[in-house]
């Protein structure tokens, strides 16, 4: 695309362009000197983190905090694991953001299916309620729900955190997936209705396969959405039995208790699952913000 | 049984049914405790004994308590540190690597540069908090760095001095913003059509002319949306808050979703908390009406 663009534009006007192409080509490198510096200056804070929470602990005590590890030493990240119970914390962050992210995205379909191809009738108030919960901040339902949540014995259980992000994330998914099903080809529904197929069928037979990329964006999204929510988290779930990786990541940090090393470890351990889901799901990602953005 | 009622009517109350799961959580999760939380607010309650009612008291409290308007004033450099700021350096580097790095050195050099600088976006913000809080303490590694090269009078407390705070945490939140702005622009640009850059180029605009003249017009809905998003986050902002200063040195770091938590369950005045969350909500609710409002007109624009 970028050579046809040169090659269409380079015969009509031939000075100019020579002209732009001389002064861009020092400058191209200098362009992307300062921006690899820039990315570099953006890692290294990470960087330092790791270097540190590798050093084994004397020599941590004897050396700068910049000076890079002269043996690598896993201690520090086994004494977390432990010490926190890390194996648990990672259990429930994948149990929480995995039923969330199956759950919310069966809603999301249900109700974007009666919205986006059903058409049924108040629709637009019906979106403009999802889009709203969206954007409330979390702090104007927190109290009543963890008000009920005592009543009802849920408070303290991962159960109430699954429930209350599978509708949050809903909100979302809804908005977005009514959106996409507004375009869905009537014709492949119609052909669907003349061969008897009832809505039921309908859903999972034609509109389910069809937009399976879309759901499996949407599943991915809610799924590192939750997996990085703090402030509910935090509230309803008071045990370290029940703590997501963030939540025990987060309150550690708040009680001031930990050592440089151990915060150090702390923040390898939370980094690497997020790393795996950044080298898996680059693409995915970067696509699902930008259709997050289109709303 | 479905193809009978489907025969009957096909956009009868079929299809309503679909939506009575998720119309049955909602109400339940969204709805009812967001009006539970208004009719607290009109009470005066620690969350345990009978709520008070004192209808507008809690307001009246608010509006006069100097604590709610510093925590504004607070929120204001949040939106300039997650808001303005990478906006305008997304758009610059979002160009940049589109239009140098993409062309001349090939989408996968400008791939692995947008990944680098999207990464802090998707981390726990608690780990962000924590490479921060630890690079930031006293004897942490940025004062290291600054008392290697000489600069040992520049180093402070960071997170620790009530005068250096609050632009210490607003840092911290660009460095985990940046990315946002950027990887949505980017996708932005690819839907400019390049006989524009063309047209412009030959017109004698260099970069940055490029830059204002075309880039920026041409992808005004995503700045937009950028912006408003980006915006309310930035009001919303509990965990960094949480996580690196607790509100504190003092309340030189308090926000309002910070300060209506510590009514919640720190202070126990609960109907104070949720006086603070409610206009909380309302600004936000606002500001997100005022824009819909606003880009709509544009559309009708053009």
């Amino acid at each position: 695309m970028a050579l046809l663009q040169t090659v269409t534009a380079a015969p009509p006007q031939p000075p100019p362009v020579r002209r732009s192409r001389r002064r861009r080509d020092p400058g191209r490198w200098i362009v992307l000197a300062f921006l690899g510096i820039l990315a570099v200056g953006i890692l290294l804070p990470l960087a330092v983190v790791v270097f540190n929470a590798l050093k084994p602990a004397q020599e941590y005590a004897n050396s700068s905090p910049i000076a890079l590890p002269h043996h690598l030493d896993l201690t520090n990240l086994r004494e977390f694991w432990t010490r926190v119970d890390y194996g648990r914390k990672l259990w429930n962050s994948v149990l929480i953001s995995g039923s969330v992210a199956v759950i919310a995205v069966l809603l999301s379909l249900f109700n974007a299916y009666a919205l986006g191809i059903g058409k049924v009738r108040g629709r637009l108030a019906l979106l403009v309620a999802f889009i709203g919960a969206n954007i409330l901040p979390q702090e104007v339902l927190v109290y009543p729900l963890y008000y009920l949540a005592k009543k009802l014995d849920l408070y303290d259980t991962r159960l109430s955190v699954i429930i209350i992000f599978s509708v949050i994330q809903t909100a979302f998914g809804t908005y977005l997936l009514a959106a996409v099903f507004a375009q869905f080809p009537r014709e492949l529904l119609e052909a669907a209705r003349l061969d008897g197929a009832g809505t039921w069928r309908t859903l999972w037979r034609v509109v389910v396969p069809i937009s399976r990329p879309t759901l499996a964006v949407l599943m991915v999204f809610f799924f590192v959405w939750t997996w990085n929510e703090f402030f509910i988290p935090l509230i309803f779930l008071l045990s370290n039995d029940n703590q997501t990786v963030s939540v025990a990541l987060g309150v550690l940090q708040g009680q001031r208790l930990m050592d440089a090393t151990m915060s150090s470890a702390s923040a390898v351990l939370g980094m690497i699952p997020t790393i795996v889901f950044f080298l898996i799901f680059q693409r995915t990602l970067s696509r699902g913000i930008t259709m997050g953005a289109i709303k | 049984m479905t193809q009978v009622r489907t025969a009957s009517g096909r956009r009868g109350p079929g299809y309503w049914l679909y939506l009575v799961p998720g119309a049955a959580l909602f109400v339940a999760v969204i709805l009812v405790p967001f009006a539970m939380n208004i009719g607290i607010s009109l009470t005066d309650w620690d969350g345990v004994g009978r709520p008070q009612w004192t209808g507008f008291g809690q307001y009246r409290e608010l509006f006069g308590d100097g604590l709610f308007w510093s925590s504004f004033r607070h929120s204001l450099v949040l939106v300039l540190a997650m808001a303005v700021i990478p906006t305008i350096l997304g758009l610059i580097l979002a160009y940049a690597l589109f239009d140098v790095i993409g062309k001349r050195f090939g989408p996968r050099t400008a791939s692995v540069l947008r990944a680098a600088f999207y990464l802090p976006q998707v981390l726990p913000v608690a780990v962000a908090g924590i490479v921060w809080s630890w690079l930031l303490t006293d004897d942490g590694a940025v004062n290291a760095v600054l008392r290697k090269v000489g600069l040992a009078s520049l180093a402070h407390d960071w997170l620790g001095e009530e005068k250096w705070a609050l632009a210490t945490v607003a840092g911290v939140l660009v460095w985990i913003q940046l990315g946002f702005p950027l990887v949505v622009f980017m996708s932005g640009l690819q839907r400019v059509d390049p006989a524009l850059y063309e047209a412009a180029e030959i017109d004698g605009a260099g970069w940055w002319g490029r830059l204002w003249h075309v880039t920026i017009p041409q992808i005004r809905p995503e700045i937009a949306v950028v912006l408003l998003w980006t915006t309310i986050a930035a009001l919303k902002v509990f965990p960094p808050i949480y996580v690196l200063t607790k509100g504190g040195p003092g309340d030189a770091t308090n926000v309002p979703s910070y300060f209506s938590f510590q009514n919640f369950f720190d202070k126990t005045d609960v109907g104070y908390g949720a006086a603070i969350a409610t206009v909380l909500t309302l600004l936000i609710l606002a500001l997100a009406a005022v824009f819909l409002r606003l880009q709509g007109r544009q559309q009708e624009e053009v």
